[in-house]
């Protein structure tokens, strides 16, 4: 039952999106928020909209696996374009009871929408085609000037890189000590909130018992194969930034320049 | 220099039990065990007998509480050469799901090389190698956990053979393993051998994977009570048992027979050497 929760939100592919660096799609991601804070005129948003869309038509991600991922989000995206729906100031153009809605909060509420969407699908840009593991090695790499503040960059990378692994070696596990929980007669799926929280006991104390022995163990193999740390550490696969990096970090910079002018023009 | 890979002097170890009152159980008491270049050994004992706990001294995960462990002539107890005596000895454990640190294969295998400093090119052609050695080559990019138990232990054996160690210490490799797997990782071993010379330690408690071996070291309550040719120590049957060791069936079935009075040798292994003896023995009446 445990064995169709999607790990990681990775879709592999060999586009150009899922060959950048991951360095350069971090700062990517970072320069496109900034780019879409800064819009605020329908050019500002047509241009995002568009530079989303041809990224996402060049990593040949699915739009269904977009909007996929989207759905726990309609919640907020609804309750937050409600809102600015009805606190808008100005004219009228509905009245209803104690609620009025004008020009200006139809506006805002499209553009806090656009916002949220482009945003999270902006997101997902980067999780959809970056493997954990470069997402990590990419993050490791952008946190080194830390080191300098005694930051324990390498340690950080290390542990996420770790629980990464183990994530389905710990579901496949949780999914024994429940089948031999159930086996002995515990269910899981009937009584109230508390009752259920209560049969997750037995599923949870052998689980982290075995956590522990298993991170001593791998503790220990990690130390017979010569780990000591991050220090003199060299990689299989040297990230190294190619031409089309420097292009779509350029691209990052014209976007938010872009906005900036469209803003300033009103358009 | 010496032909000695591993030498072990009146190793003694206990874990410090925690408890001031009780004085702890030495694990090891008194192992002296000279182990010789390119041969291969077998350490046969059953569960608690120090075995597991002697593999570890072999590379300094462990240090002995008393007497010393030279591994080819660097003391263990020397922290600076810590590094340099793990490179060396590889050590390969029993569960492959606790060695792998990393979602993709050859990341995995990449991970001791990584460790060493060693330029990327090079690791690249060591990671190459080790696959090709275990035969995981076509697997390189797959993520280990969607593998077999048999598939994942290969890929830890070369994550070891990435640091080009001149001595494997096997762990009970093969006991989360169904048949197929164990006869793959056998078969690592003996091709490790063949090809590379590696001086390979077997800790087991399969007596027909230690029979594969040059030399059988038996151990028990952290001694060593028996200690050569595995034909020669399998013989001793009766002893055995008292341990809690299964001999192979090919012993078993020739010292059933001695002891109801058939005249057939003890040291026949295979089953075709048991069944030449049988011959032998029936024709000549």
């Amino acid at each position: 039952m445990l064995k169709d929760i999607t790990l990681g939100q990775y879709f592999p592919g060999t586009t150009v999106v899922h060959r950048l660096d991951p360095r350069t799609k971090i700062v990517m991601v970072a320069l496109y928020i900034a780019a879409l804070f800064t819009a605020n005129t329908p050019g500002g948003y047509a241009l995002m909209a568009v530079f989303l869309g041809v990224s996402i038509a060049v990593s040949r991600i699915r739009l269904k696996a977009m909007l996929k991922g989207m759905k726990p989000l309609i919640f907020i995206v609804v309750l937050t374009s409600l809102l600015n729906l009805f606190y808008g100031t100005g004219e009228p153009i509905f009245t209803f009871w104690i609620f009025k809605i004008t020009a200006q909060g139809i506006r805002r509420a499209i553009y806090m929408v656009l916002r949220i969407v482009m945003l999270v699908m902006g997101t997902f840009m980067l999780t959809y085609t970056t493997s954990p593991i470069m997402l990590t090695y990419g993050l490791e790499l952008l946190m080194n000037p830390l080191k300098k503040i005694k930051v324990p960059v390498h340690e950080l990378a290390m542990m996420m890189s770790m629980a990464l692994r183990l994530i389905p070696t710990l579901i496949e596990e949780t999914d024994k000590i429940m089948s031999a929980q159930k086996a002995r007669g515990a269910q899981f799926d009937t009584g109230n909130l508390i009752e259920k929280a209560k049969a997750m006991l037995p599923i949870l104390i052998p689980l982290f018992l075995s956590s522990f022995r298993r991170a001593d163990e791998l503790a220990t193999a990690m130390e017979a194969r010569c780990y000591h740390g991050g220090e003199g550490r060299t990689r299989l696969n040297v990230l190294t930034m190619q031409t089309r990096d420097y292009l779509t970090l350029a691209l990052g910079i014209l976007l938010i320049a872009a906005v900036t002018v469209l803003r300033r023009f009103g358009l | 220099m010496d032909n000695t890979a591993i030498k072990t002097e009146n190793l003694t170890f206990f874990y410090a039990s925690g408890e001031e009152e009780r004085a702890p159980e030495d694990v090891l008491s008194g192992v002296s065990l000279s182990l010789e270049k390119g041969s291969f050994v077998a350490v046969l004992g059953h569960n608690g007998s120090g075995k597991s706990t002697l593999a570890r001294h072999l590379n300094a995960l462990l240090l002995p509480k008393g007497g010393t462990v030279q591994v080819f002539g660097m003391d263990t107890r020397d922290e600076e050469l810590t590094l340099e005596i793990r490179r060396r000895v590889g050590m390969v454990f029993q569960n492959p799901d606790n060695q792998l640190v990393s979602n993709v294969v050859e990341e995995d295998v990449a991970f001791a090389p990584e460790n060493l400093g060693i330029p990327s090119p090079e690791i690249r052609r060591r990671v190459d190698e080790a696959l090709e050695m275990v035969g995981m080559t076509e697997f390189r990019t797959h993520a280990p956990h969607l593998l077999s138990g048999g598939q994942k232990q290969r890929i830890a054996i070369a994550g070891v053979l990435a640091m080009r160690p001149e001595c494997v210490v096997f762990d009970e490799p093969t006991a989360m393993l169904d048949p197929r797997g164990r006869r793959d990782v056998m078969e690592i071993i003996d091709r490790l051998r063949r090809e590379y010379g590696t001086t390979v330690i077997l800790i087991t408690h399969h007596m027909e994977e230690a029979a594969r071996a040059d030399r059988a070291v038996v151990m028990s309550d952290g001694r060593i009570v028996m200690d050569g040719a595995p034909r020669q120590v399998f013989a001793r049957v009766r002893e055995l048992d008292e341990l809690g060791l299964a001999v192979p069936g090919t012993v078993r079935l020739m010292w059933e027979l001695r002891a109801r009075g058939v005249n057939v040798p003890l040291t026949t292994l295979s089953v075709q050497e048991c069944a030449q003896a049988l011959a032998d023995h029936f024709q000549n009446r």
